[in-house]
């Protein structure tokens, strides 16, 4: 029921196995099993306090399991990018000092990490002077300039933007087929799921379902959890860039030319001559609905799920 | 050159400075400007054991300083009370115990005033080769953990993720504090350690663009205000402790006051100096 991809005959970065944290008398999360291989993108998803950073601390040895085992195979170089990170105005950092934060780098392994979260304008500018978006990507560009093995990102994408998303979700997918690092996601966007993660874990303070994107999105434990009507909205999201915004504030449109403005009109945009079926870094799982019991709109419990929710609150 | 009593204070306290400026700055960054005080509270508990069983004051002022942070880290862990409830049971809980076991002592005279505030004027050469040799030892250590103590003051779980050991940072940090605050306490005084931990720290951070640059600057204006300090004691005839951090706090000032507007066009004209 773990991997089966024929390909992980090496031992994996990180396995898990019936592991816990428990924490005043109560377990944040239990029971969990779950490996990560090289080339293997493993998504964390769950509403809000099933656990999914406990275990992604478990995973990379922030915090020590009280039950079960973590293996990691030794020296594992980790990239971590942390659900919360901020950074005390009283401390000067610009985005090049926060590359080397960790670690001593190479000048061309800092540019190349900031290139290709297209923040290299930026590097002198200072962290606190970053936007939300400006932020996660100088937080990315860290993690992944000291080349892991393994890549832990808890909710990468928050504070971006729509658009930024899909951009920051394609990196990912990149980065992960140019190095081969393993790759831990954390989404508290239920509804968003990368479309290239191998492996989905929804997590409800202990291990909900897992499988494939699809397989999960249709699983009765999953549609328990989170209400019926998140399995009917399965939609896939596809995009095309037909025009990047360049640092500098120009536009180059995807017919290779460059200009100040993106105007939808300009002759520039060729929807009709995109590679048709190119599927986009994600798909829709689940919409939004009043009982899709994601936690985020108040205290309303998912209906109908006996057995699951209880085991948490009484141990 | 060192028979000069004001020679030995101003080596005493620029040397005292140089340690100041990058500590200073981590208790900055890691908000632990209670927690500083807290230690440095403590030193008189220090002192008076120190006398109770005639141990050295500077090692048992050091020990004493070291378990008070051990304690709070401990207490920390339990989670009953919130931080700076529990900073404000052992700052004052040390300060007291140590005044009552001196009253105890009838058969010594100390100079309370003396270890309160200071006698940096009356520093002894040994006094000196303390402050130099432990401030080098000082600084060695924070160069040697620099990475590691930055990282964990960002985010401790990015360092322990990332294999830096945040807590042995930190626990390294908290024995740095205790030593300097030991060696500080004839020089500045208990009550005004923290002062001199973070007036120039807080100083430096407008003229610094990375957490190296702003360690040095307050390292010099810590310098600058020991010597504009013993200088202004000197002259107007005023404590010398209390005096330094009164020339750290002009020196803020006059960095806060009339060239904010300049300075962040980055065209900051050098001053000839007009506020003495």
């Amino acid at each position: 029921m773990l991997q089966t991809n024929p390909s992980t005959s090496p031992p994996p970065l990180v396995s898990l196995s019936a592991a816990g944290v428990r924490r005043k008398g109560r377990w944040l999360v239990r029971g969990v099993d779950f490996s990560i291989a090289r080339g293997e993108i493993v998504t964390l998803i769950g509403p809000n306090g099933s656990g999914k950073s406990t275990t992604a601390k478990m995973a990379i040895g922030v915090t020590r399991p009280d039950e079960g085992h973590v293996t990691r195979i030794p020296s594992l170089r980790v990239g971590y990018v942390p659900q919360k990170l901020a950074i005390d105005w009283t401390m000067p950092l610009t985005v090049d000092r926060l590359m080397t934060l960790t670690q001593p780098l190479r000048g061309r392994d800092i540019d190349a990490a900031l290139e290709a979260t297209g923040i290299r304008h930026l590097a002198r500018a200072e962290v606190q002077h970053l936007s939300g978006g400006e932020f996660q990507r100088a937080l990315l560009a860290r993690a992944i300039a000291r080349k892991p093995d393994l890549l832990v990102l808890d909710e990468p994408v928050q504070g971006v933007d729509f658009a930024g998303e899909i951009a920051l979700y394609d990196l990912i997918k990149t980065i992960r087929n140019t190095t081969g690092c393993g790759i831990l996601l954390i989404s508290h966007d239920l509804h968003v799921v990368m479309a290239e993660t191998d492996t989905v874990i929804c997590l409800n303070g202990h291990v909900c379902c897992r499988g494939t994107p699809e397989a999960v999105s249709r699983s009765p434990e999953y549609l328990r959890l989170f209400g019926a009507r998140a399995g009917q909205t399965l939609a896939f999201y596809s995009h095309h860039h037909d025009h990047t915004h360049l640092p500098d504030g120009r536009v180059l449109h995807s017919d290779g030319t460059v200009t100040d403005h993106c105007h939808p009109d300009d002759g520039h945009h060729h929807e009709d001559s995109l590679p048709v079926g190119r599927a986009g870094p994600m798909r829709i799982v689940h919409a939004h609905g009043p009982n899709c019991g994601c936690g985020d709109h108040g205290d309303e419990k998912p209906e109908g799920n006996p057995g699951t929710l209880q085991e948490r609150g009484d141990a | 050159m060192l028979d000069d009593f004001f020679i030995r204070a101003l080596l005493a306290g620029t040397g005292l400075a140089l340690t100041t400026g990058p500590l200073g700055c981590f208790v900055i960054w890691r908000r632990m400007a209670y927690f500083g005080d807290t230690m440095a509270h403590s030193a008189l508990l220090g002192v008076a054991l120190s006398l109770l069983f005639q141990m050295n004051l500077t090692i048992s002022v050091f020990a004493v300083a070291a378990i008070v942070s051990l304690a709070l880290l401990l207490l920390q862990k339990r989670g009953s009370l919130s931080t700076d409830a529990l900073l404000g049971i052992l700052s004052h809980a040390t300060l007291a115990t140590g005044l009552v076991i001196v009253s105890f002592m009838t058969w010594v005279r100390i100079d309370l005033v003396g270890f309160l505030f200071g006698d940096i004027l009356a520093v002894t050469p040994q006094d000196v080769s303390l402050v130099w040799g432990g401030g080098i030892l000082v600084l060695f250590a924070i160069v040697y953990l620099w990475r590691p103590l930055i990282a964990s003051t960002v985010n401790p779980e990015l360092a322990a993720a990332e294999g830096l050991e945040p807590e042995r940072a930190r626990l390294a940090f908290m024995l740095l504090m205790a030593l300097v605050i030991a060696i500080a306490m004839k020089i500045v005084g208990i009550l005004l350690i923290t002062s001199l931990l973070i007036i120039p720290a807080a100083t430096a951070r407008r003229f610094s663009a990375s957490p190296e640059v702003m360690a040095v600057v307050a390292s010099l204006l810590g310098a600058i205000a020991v010597a504009g300090g013993l200088f202004g004691s000197l002259k107007f005839d005023t404590p010398s402790g209390p005096s330094i951090v009164v020339a750290a706090l002009a020196i803020f000032l006059f960095s806060l006051l009339p060239w904010r507007r300049r300075a962040e066009e980055g065209a900051i004209q050098p001053d000839t100096g007009g506020h003495h």
